[in-house]
Parts: C-alpha cells; structure tokens; sequence
C-alpha cells in the first residue's frame, strides 16, 4: 500500500503578535510548525501503514525552507519526502494549489508506485479554506471523504474502505472504494514521539526536490499567479471600536458588591434580557 | 491545506490593476445562487443568511436570486423549497431524487455543477458547514473557477463583479478577493457570520426541476447508516443567546466548572479560546473564534481570555461583551463593552450566585409585575 500526505508549513499562529501601534502583523522570527490539522493526517496514514504494510510518502508544496517541515514528518516515521518548489507556483490560490499537488501526486506515484490514498489536514490554520483537499480530489478523480474521524476498516483485496465521516448532526458511516482523498477531522488521534531510528533516519534522508518541470508539470499557466482564479485586491486593517470597555471598579469591593454591579450594568444595557432569562431560561445546555 | 503565498500583502497590489474584461462565453452568467443545505429534513440557519445576503446582491446587480435545493423527493424538499421563497428568493432550482437523500460528494457535486451549467449564475453562495465545503471544494475545481471561504463581507463593485472579503493573517487583516475571468464567482459563508434577515413570506413562486444525470450504480459511495449526535456533544453554540467561555487566565481544567456553572445558571452555552482545545481541556467543537464558531448571542461572558485576534473575529456580532481578566492591558477590553480586571477564578463564583439571586422565583416575581 502506497499513502501520500499532503503538509504545509505554517506560521505558529500561537506565537505571532501584532504590532500594538501600527496594528500590522509581526512575522519576524516567527517559528514555523506543521499545519497542526495535518498531523493527525500523517498519524492516520502511519497507523494504517503500521497495520497493513507499504509505505508513506509526505508531500509539500513551498518555498525551499519548507524542507523543515518534511523532515520533522519524517522523524514520526514518515518513509519519504517530496518539496514541490518552484517559483512558478508563487501566489497560487486553492485552484493552483491543488492542480499542483495533483500533478506532483501523479509524478510521485509513476516514480513510487500509484497511491492507494491520499491524506491532508481538514484545512490550514493560515489559509483555513478548506478548499485544497476537495480540489484534488477532483483534479485526480480521486473519491472524496472529507472530516474522517475514523477508518473503520480497510480491504486492500477488494480497494475496499469504511470510515466514519463528521457531518452536520451526527457521524456518517461510508464504504468507498480506493483509490481516495481523506481528510482528517482534528482531534481524534495523538501524532506519535517517532523513534530515535526515525530521528536518525530522518537527518540522513535525501528529501526529493523537484521544480514543476522536475514533477511533469507542462502548463505553467495553471500555476501561481497565472493559474489562479482569484485574485487579492485589498489588504486592510480591520476598523477598531472606537471606546474601550467600560471599566468597573474594582478597588476595596467585596465579589458580592463587584458581581451585582455587574449584573446592574448589563441589564441596564440589555433590558429585555433579564426578563428572557428569569421567564424563558436561556436555550443552552451549561453543565 | 491551503494557498501558498496568498498571505503576502505586498504581492497582493500585483496583479490589481489586471482586471480583463470577462471572456465571451462567461456574458452570459447572470443571478444570483445560494445553495439551501436541507439537513434531515431542515434547512440550516445559514442558507437564511446567505439568502439575505444574496438578496442585496441580486438588488444591487438588478437580477434574481434563487435557491437551489438537492434533496429527497417529497415533503422534506418541497419545505425547503417554501422556506427559500419565504426568506427572499425569487426562483428555486431543485433537484429531487431518492439519489440525494444522505449527502453524498458524488451526486451533490454532479447536481450542482451540472445545475450551474445549465443555468449559469454569475454568483453561487454556500454555507461553510462541512458539508458546504466539501461541495464548494468540489464544485469549483470541476468548474476551474474561483471560491473565496468564509467570507465576512460580500458586496459587488460598479462594474458588477463580487467583492468578497475574508480574514486573513488568523483575523489580524481583512483581504478582499475577486474572481476575474471566470463564472460563476463562488464564496462560502460561516455560520452566524451574516445577521438573520427577516421572513418575507413570499409565496412560492416559479420552480425549475431538474434530473439528475447519474444512477445510483455510478455513485461509488454508499452510506451506511448515520448516528445523530447525542444531546451532550450537540453544542448549539452559534445560535446560543447567551454565551460564556473561559481561556488560559482560568489556569487550569479543574477551574473549567466556574465557567460551566455560570452556564448552567444563565441557561447558557459554554465555550472556550483556541488554547483550550489544544491543551484538550475542552473539544473542539466548543472553540470559539476563527478556526471555531462565530457566535452572535445577545450576552458573552469571557472569562480569563486575553482577546487574541482569532478569538475577536468569531465574538464581534455579540451584542454584549463582558470581558472579566486580570490584566487590565489585555486586548479584550478593547473590544468588550464592559470590563472588569479582576480574577476570573475567584470571581464566576460569585457572579453565578448573584446571578441565581437575582433571577430567582421571588424576584422573578416583581419582575412580572
């Protein structure tokens, strides 16, 4: 069985700040991390490699530093690792992204062996569209099964799969069939240490590179910028509420007094509001 | 997942100015579409939203606006149908087939695309629900045209193209993104992102039926079964009006129940930032914020939550925010309308008890009267 995992590298959000005067973003030395929605992705594809056999290949698309991210795939024992870099594919929206991922999907599997599945995240915590995984799908008339929260079972004999799938409301069960696009639901396994032979294995390796020509990529015009439908115009801050909070004192106030100023001031700005919750009780369910 | 590069605002200005008039062939794409989601015999809130949305586009561009509903044949459908006229649309487009019972990729998509090939709208709206995204993924890639996600503003420019505008940066900066030579222009929308607009009643007008161009032998994928949620897991958080979270300033799981029993004393919904989830104090699906839920209660309680951007961007349509934090510098109070900088930990506790004092039967009663 052959897996290929789609990553990203990514900023960690956790540790961007933005600039308290100017309001604008500040990236500098920012770290990157893998898109964490991926990692249960690969942790997906590695306990199916675990059970049945074959190998997992990781996939990224990005600049040359995004090698970092491949490496640190390897480490929890991904078996190889292929970059798509080129600057061909600067400023690709979700269109180009995934025609790319695609072409390179099927370079990988002439040179490797054709996929069984394909893994991604559910989405990014940059680009957070959701829209890459879906589209290549598509691109490779893959079958598409989005938010997996389980395989339930998996016949190679007959490219057979059953997972169970989030949905609005409950969890659907499918069977499809392979070749398929997967991706992952967050949360609903624990990306593994990795060993140190794989920490070992994983400095040693040679990550495969390749430009878009390298992958068989022949129309550079559904690449990057050129490929991509959509198109940025506008970047801007969002307006600020002109006053801050209003603050309640807090000085040499018992909770008591503090927590009934409190209450006097939010019904004061929303009067029918007490009424609603001393007659109808809220629609929630607090535990 | 996700576009490379499309984070980076200096490239943004590049290709601005190259906006080239529409292709011949895409002339002809005009009106306006928003996709009803009939979830078990329900329409989600969210098709509302974008069919008051949609409204004021197809106003401003002086065309339709119509539904479109792939469902069951029978009454669930034809309820949904009724409910598109009721909230403003001017046509319905409907597929009926037992085909399209459950969701499923396959029919959906080919439904849809098969739909908008026939009928070319200029502007298709979706839900960003997951299932919502899994077909605008789908349907785009099909059409090779443009999809924007989780818009947070849609409005259409003089020479009638839309202009939608989605956080960018985790919610740090708006963006707002074209689609510009090809149809139709495709945007989803989260959830309580967009208000509620108001039921116009308008009967059910003209309906166009059409079959879809599949057999159940050509779906690969079968459904199973479905297990609906038990009442526990189904957090009603978008739709909550009352709301209270707790962050990092709570210190640890074990004060999760300040938040909880505030809660369960308000009637409310409970939810958390970002942090929470990932140190799996709380599940994901009660995150609140860019990668969680967009709320719009009329009353939130944020209890030890600093106010990060992400966590902003899913709060600001509250009617009331209450921000309770120690540090008086934290950004939530520049966004909340009532601060207190005080130890939240110490602090729920007595507010649930002056809460429950205040709204108790014996209060209740002069209320009423």
């Amino acid at each position: 069985m052959h897996i290929v995992v789609c990553i990203k590298q990514v900023p960690d959000s956790a540790q961007i700040r933005v600039h308290p005067v100017t309001n604008t973003i500040m990236r500098q030395g920012v770290p990157t991390i893998i898109n964490p929605y991926d990692l249960f992705a690969l942790e997906a594809a590695l306990t199916l490699r675990d059970i049945d056999g074959g190998e997992v290949t990781v996939l990224t698309m990005g600049p040359p530093m995004a090698e970092d991210a491949l490496r640190k795939a390897l480490t929890y024992g991904a078996d190889r690792a292929v970059l798509l870099t080129d600057r061909f594919f600067a400023g690709s929206d979700t269109l180009a992204t995934s025609f790319a991922l695609a072409q390179a999907i099927g370079k990988i599997g002439e040179t490797f062996g054709p996929p069984d599945i394909v893994f991604t995240g559910k989405q990014t915590i940059d680009g957070d569209t959701a829209q890459v995984g879906p589209g290549i799908a598509k691109r490779l008339d893959f079958l598409q099964l989005t938010y997996v929260a389980r395989i339930a079972s998996l016949d190679l004999d007959a490219r057979e799969i059953k997972v169970e799938r989030r949905a609005e409301g409950g969890m659907q069960m499918l069977k499809s069939k392979l070749p398929c696009l997967i991706t992952m639901l967050e949360g609903v396994n624990v990306i593994r240490r990795g060993s140190l032979h794989d920490a070992l294995r994983a400095a040693r390796s040679q990550i495969v590179k390749w430009s878009a020509g390298e992958a068989g990529i022949e129309d550079l015009g559904k690449c990057g910028l050129r490929g991509s439908p959509t198109v940025v115009k506008r970047v801007f801050a969002p307006s600020s509420r002109a006053e801050k909070a209003v603050q309640i004192d807090t000085a040499d106030k018992a909770l008591r007094d503090l927590a009934d100023e409190l209450i006097a001031a939010i019904f004061a700005r929303q009067p029918a509001l007490e009424h609603e919750l001393a007659f109808e009780g809220g629609s929630g369910q607090g535990a | 997942m996700s576009s490379v590069n499309r984070e980076t605002p200096p490239a943004a200005g590049g290709r601005a100015g190259m906006k080239k008039d529409l292709p011949e062939h895409f002339q002809a794409y005009r009106h306006v579409w928003v996709f009803i989601e009939l979830e078990r015999g329900e329409v989600h809130p969210v098709s509302f939203e974008l069919l008051g949305e949609g409204r004021k586009l197809a106003d401003k561009l002086g065309v339709q606006l119509a539904g479109v509903v792939l469902g069951p044949p029978g009454e669930a459908s034809w309820y949904a149908v009724a409910q598109a006229f009721a909230y403003g649309a001017d046509l319905v487009y409907i597929v009926e087939t037992p085909l399209l019972a459950d969701y499923r990729n396959e029919p959906f998509t080919r439904a849809m695309t098969d739909l908008v090939n026939q009928y070319k709208p200029e502007i298709l709206l979706l839900g960003a629900t997951m299932r919502g995204r899994d077909l605008a993924g789908s349907v785009a890639t099909t059409l090779l045209t443009g999809l924007t996600a989780d818009c947070t503003q849609l409005d259409v420019d003089p020479d009638g193209s839309l202009a939608a505008t989605r956080p960018t940066f985790g919610g740090s900066l708006l963006c707002t993104i074209y689609t510009l030579n090809c149809r139709p222009q495709m945007a989803t929308v989260r959830p309580r992102v967009m208000a509620m607009p108001p039921r116009m009643d308008k009967p059910v007008g003209k309906v166009v039926q059409h079959k879809l161009s599949m057999l159940e032998d050509e779906i690969v994928t079968k459904v199973l079964g479905f297990l609906p949620d038990t009442q526990s897991v189904k957090a009603n958080l978008a739709y909550a009006d009352v709301v209270v979270a707790g962050g990092l300033g709570l210190g640890g799981a074990e004060n999760l129940q300040v938040v909880t029993k505030l809660a369960r004393a308000l009637g409310a919904e409970y939810g958390c930032s970002r942090p929470l989830v990932q140190k799996g104090w709380m599940p994901a699906e009660r995150q609140i914020g860019q990668t969680g839920k967009t709320i719009r209660p009329k009353l939130y309680i944020a209890a030890g939550i600093s106010g990060a951007i992400q966590h902003r961007v899913g709060i600001e349509g509250a009617d009331l925010i209450v921000a309770i934090n120690t540090d008086a510098n934290a950004p939530i109070f520049d966004f909340a309308h009532i601060g207190i900088a005080t130890d939240a930990i110490r602090f729920l506790p007595a507010l649930t008890e002056a809460f429950t004092r205040r709204l108790s039967p014996h209060n209740r009663d002069k209320l009423a009267s």
